[in-house]
């Protein structure tokens, strides 16, 4: 069973988040982390193979949260997928480069979320079948 | 597009509901904000984040219109947070338009429905118009020793405060904060609003150096005005360690005239960041370190469900009562004794649980207010009227099902006292009035009562006026009209056909029939009262039960059937001997401490059929009273008091007035349960309300 932590404020993107990947990815399971805050409590709580964040928060970032994993040997080789909106492409490119390995516009469509999640989760991973529609 | 559960889809709804009014109230305290002159950008930020979440939940759930309008709202609030627009009273008009826009949204989404909505071309439109204003704005330069490590973690918006700030001649500061991992919400809270005083928090960065398992440092960077020792004095302790960031020498700038801005500084740096220690090990065996929140979020009609097992728990007591009381009669003392331990053991406990659910359902009659503020300012500016609008009370809590029902016939109220109460800003000073009208809101509790009262200083009702187009409408004869009381004629609003427009003298705007706002009220219990007086203003009352799920209520018995009478109504019962009836314009009273009190005989207006029985020898009076009317009931006896769940009534009782719903009795037997508000009102208004009865059981 491989761990993912979703790193979001609303309570209806992490709900959507974690649904799509249980229902799309074998042997995953989500833990959901309400804030910046939250995810510095939750990630000692791992090993995770997947981090998924936001961008925006408020208080933490997810600017801050993947510098904070990337200095931290434990985190340092954590995948991380950053999600935001198109409108902050200046975000997204401080994201990659501090050390995020990709990023998905919201809103995206649960296939961009599973191509995404399985290609950072390092496998091919046996694959469900997708949800009905 | 993905396939989400119905259940994520709810959530979704309830979500973007709570956004919804969040970013109201926030568009309240930005529009006071502005007419204050002294904007607040975390206002701002709020908005924009509100928005932007819409966005992105609406992309996720396939809400093609809620994201389109999002996301052009998401461009116009990110152009105020970041400086690139000015904050006028139109933007601010426009974002409260949209409000009214997600709301209309989300109630088709909720119902499933899929129509043209040319609101939402009209906000586009608008937003289109206020997209040109934008004023170039030049960066200012970076004069501060600041951390590359910390910049390169800045969001943009984050970067616009910074700048917002030095542009401001802020001095920034450093703060170096340890916290305990467990209580972490709590003390961040605190520092928050201990800084807000101070200055604006830019942002929080976790420092990756932990001193303990379940503790976490972070640096805060923070602009004030204040110098390092008020800061210190204002935010120290021992957890806390305050530096103020130097200003960066001249010659660290180089020739380059640093126009770039400060992300391309912060990149540059940001590679240069050494890794930070390995803390971690400790970190992974700490204690568990669960989410502190503290909320969940529930369905309404999970309550519901939960109240309906109340109700049926309930019945279950009355049955182990009598089951006592049989006991007790067959001699069997011991037996006796015990169950009624027991009886009164699970009476209590079902009584604390019954007040628990209660408890879950009350939310503030805030949440109704904040949006009918908006209205208020809204239908104000429609009317060219100046409006002041006063709220007290919002605290007061009532039961979520009745707030729901409730912004409807308020919004009619108010709108009715914009239109037709407050007179115009000249036509006001002509009478010695302040040019701007006031519409006070007011919420209190009362007993087992919510009142809530909308009151203006506008022109007041015209009696006369009232009068003359009630008799053309033929809903009155000359000859009765002229024997009404003062409050009778009031009360004449209610009556359909006639609106508060007729009886002034001015025909601008739409008149809501207030007999459509009565009948909502009703339905939800309650009651509504007028009080007028002429050049000084109007009050309207409305009195509403706290809640609608579970009651406690007299039972009586009237031509050998049962009916319970909410005891919330009554106020006492006495025997109709003792008190000696007698007719007074052609209806039965009696006197009740020195006041007359109509009398209203159940068998009669119910149309009961006796058979051939005779009426008993001793009636009962059961007084009941709503605002400041009573009535009398007189009924055949008394059974006793009893929680009741009320259930509705079937589709074919429905629409008969006088019957709030059914109710088990417990002994298979339902009992019918009375709407004294229906029946009051029809008795001391002679409304016509009767003849539809006399259909239904003639």
């Amino acid at each position: 069973m491989r761990k993912i932590l979703v790193v979001e404020d609303s309570a209806s993107t992490r709900a959507f988040v974690r649904s799509t990947l249980e229902s799309s990815i074998a042997d995953v399971e989500v833990s959901e982390a309400t804030s910046g805050f939250d995810a510095l409590r939750l990630l000692p709580r791992g090993p995770y193979a997947l981090v998924i964040s936001d961008i925006n928060m408020p208080d933490i970032n997810g600017l801050e949260l993947v510098q904070f994993m990337r200095k931290t040997d434990a985190h340092r080789s954590t995948p991380i997928l950053l999600i935001s909106t198109q409108s902050s492409e200046r975000d997204r490119q401080r994201g990659l480069r501090l050390g995020a390995n990709g990023y998905l516009a919201k809103p995206f469509a649960s296939k961009a979320l599973v191509d995404e999640a399985v290609r950072h989760l390092g496998d091919e991973g046996p694959r469900k079948e997708a949800p009905r529609g | 597009m993905a396939d989400p559960t119905e259940r994520a889809r709810d959530e979704f709804l309830s979500e973007a509901q709570e956004i919804v009014e969040t970013l109201s109230r926030n568009l309240l305290d930005l529009d006071a904000s502005v007419r204050s002159g002294s904007i607040d950008p975390a206002l701002i930020n709020e908005a924009f984040r509100a928005v932007h979440t819409l966005k992105g939940l609406a992309g996720l759930f396939g809400a093609q219109r809620l994201g389109q309008m999002s996301h052009r709202l998401e461009d116009l609030l990110d152009d105020l947070r970041l400086g690139r627009m000015v904050l006028g009273a139109e933007v601010v008009d426009t974002l409260f338009v949209s409000v009214d826009v997600y709301g209309r949204l989300l109630a088709m989404e909720r119902e499933g429905r899929d129509e043209p909505t040319p609101a939402v071309d009209d906000l586009l439109a608008r937003l289109d118009k206020l997209g040109s204003e934008a004023p170039s704005k030049s960066t200012p330069d970076s004069e501060y020793e600041l951390e590359p490590g910390l910049l390169a973690v800045l969001t943009e918006y984050e970067e616009h405060r910074l700048r917002a700030n030095l542009e401001q001649k802020m001095r920034l500061y450093r703060l170096r904060v340890e916290f305990d991992l467990t209580t972490i919400d709590k003390a961040l809270e605190d520092m928050k609003a201990r800084a807000k005083r101070h200055g604006e928090i830019i942002t929080y960065l976790p420092a990756g150096e932990a001193t303990s398992a379940d503790a976490i440092e972070l640096d805060l960077l923070m602009a004030s005005r204040d110098d390092l020792a008020t800061l210190i004095g204002a935010l120290g302790a021992d957890n806390v360690v305050i530096e103020e960031i130097p200003r960066r020498r001249p010659s660290l700038v180089g020739g380059e005239p640093s126009r770039a801005p400060l992300g391309e500084i912060s990149v540059r740096g940001a590679e240069s960041v050494t890794p930070g220690g390995a803390q971690d090990a400790a970190l992974d065996q700490g204690p568990s370190l669960r989410s502190l929140t503290q909320t969940v979020r529930v369905d309404i009609r999970k309550l519901d469900a939960l109240m309906n097992v109340v109700g049926e728990l309930a019945i279950v007591r009355g049955s182990i009562a009598r089951l006592a009381e049989r006991l007790r009669a067959e001699g069997q003392r011991q037996l006796t004794t015990e169950i009624q331990r027991l009886h009164r053991s699970f009476e209590r406990r079902l009584a604390e649980m019954q007040a628990g659910i209660l408890e879950v359902r009350m939310v503030p009659l805030g949440q109704v207010f904040d949006r009918l503020a908006r209205v208020v300012r809204q239908i104000g500016r429609e009317m060219q009227k100046e409006i002041r609008l006063v709220i007290t009370g919002s605290e007061t809590e009532i039961d979520k099902l009745i707030v729901e029902e409730l912004s409807d016939p308020l919004m009619h109220m108010i709108r009715n006292a914009i239109d037709h109460g407050i007179e115009t800003s000249s036509r006001r000073a002509e009478v010695g009035k302040p040019p701007a009208g006031t519409i006070a809101l007011n919420a209190y509790q009362k007993g087992n009562h919510v009142m809530i009262e909308v009151e203006d200083d506008g022109r007041g009702i015209d009696e006369q006026a009232l009068l003359e187009k009630v008799v053309r409408l033929g809903k009155l004869d000359a000859d009765d009209a002229a024997e009404l009381s003062r409050e009778e004629v009031l009360g004449l609003v209610f009556l359909p056909g006639v609106s508060t427009r007729d009886v002034v003298n001015e025909t601008s705007g739409r008149g809501v029939g207030m007999d459509i706002v009565k009948t909502n009220i009703g339905r939800l219990g309650g009651i509504i009262d007028v009080q007028s007086e002429p050049g000084i203003g109007t009050k309207m009352t409305i009195t509403l039960p706290i809640t609608l799920a579970i009651v406690s209520a007299l039972m009586v018995h009237v031509a050998n059937q049962v009916f319970a009478i909410p005891l919330s109504t009554v106020t006492e019962a006495l025997s109709l001997e003792s008190a000696g009836s007698r007719m007074l314009d052609g209806r039965e009273v009696i006197t009740l401490r020195g006041a007359t009190l109509p009398l209203c005989r159940l068998d009669r207006v119910l149309v009961l059929e006796r058979g051939r029985r005779p009426p008993p020898r001793k009636s009962y009076v059961v007084v009941v009273a709503l605002g400041n009317r009573r009535l009398g009931l007189v009924v055949d006896h008394l059974i006793g008091q009893q929680d009741i769940v009320i259930k509705p009534l079937g589709r074919s009782l429905a629409s008969v007035r006088g019957f709030a719903g059914a109710t088990e009795l417990g002994d298979q037997r339902v009992g019918l349960v009375l709407d004294a508000a229906a029946i009051v009102d029809e008795v001391l208004s002679g409304s016509d309300v009767g003849r539809e009865r006399g259909r239904l059981h003639g």
